[in-house]
């Protein structure tokens, strides 16, 4: 089965502005991580936020393609 | 090496007790030096009391990370084994948070993985803090 959906996940700070912990959108017209974030959201992507693609550190330009799965966070504060 | 993000509270100095004699087969009469790293949490920040904290992380996401940098430390470093223990989910002041061990035949090695490790988890591995005080919830700022 061909999945044509891209998951997308936000954490802590991001999660509670956008008041949701998860979208899964159509992959039509989405290229790229900054692409997802126009579509989610109203407003800029916060700056200092940090992206991964399928659990791996990421950029904005990165490439996206249908069946990944994409996270928004702010920077993190472990240990 | 050994990675584990869990909820449930831990003892870091039994686990790091229990790992050695785990891994005898490889660390006893060979690991000349024993780095040890313990993050507990603390009942003050940034001016404020705090009486509680809710660690978040990204399930997958936060093993691969530590895995990754636990492989970087074995690569980097002439070192014979290391342990990663996270804590997520709810915590009380003086609880530990993290722990860190390296096992190595000389100290210079252990040190190094050990500091690298923890520095790296703190800059990279996805987890958030997020605070209770007595004003409130807030998510703690990077540093």
């Amino acid at each position: 089965m061909q999945i044509a959906q891209i998951t997308v996940r936000y954490f802590a700070s991001i999660r509670e502005q956008l008041g949701r912990q998860e979208d899964r959108l159509e992959a039509a017209g989405i290229a790229c991580v900054a692409d997802i974030w126009r579509r989610v959201a109203a407003t800029p992507l916060p700056v200092n936020t940090l992206v991964a693609v399928n659990q791996e550190y990421a950029r904005p330009d990165t490439p996206v393609k249908p069946g990944d799965e994409v996270a928004f966070f702010p920077p993190v504060t472990g240990g | 090496m050994s990675i584990r993000v869990q909820k449930a509270a831990f003892d870091p100095w039994r686990e790091v007790a229990a790992y050695g004699e785990a891994h005898s087969d490889r660390l006893a009469g060979r690991s000349g030096a024993t780095a040890v790293f313990v993050g507990n949490m603390r009942d003050i920040n940034a001016g404020a009391s705090v009486s509680a904290m809710t660690l978040e992380h990204y399930p997958g996401m936060t093993e691969r990370h530590l895995e990754k940098i636990a492989g970087e430390a074995s690569t980097r470093w002439s070192i014979l084994d290391s342990l990663i223990i996270h804590r997520y989910g709810p915590l009380v002041p003086n609880e530990p948070i993290v722990l860190v061990a390296v096992w190595s035949e000389h100290r210079d090695a252990a040190f190094a993985a050990c500091r690298y490790l923890i520095d790296e988890l703190k800059t990279r591995a996805p987890f958030w803090k997020q605070e209770t005080t007595t004003a409130g919830a807030r998510w703690v700022k990077p540093e």
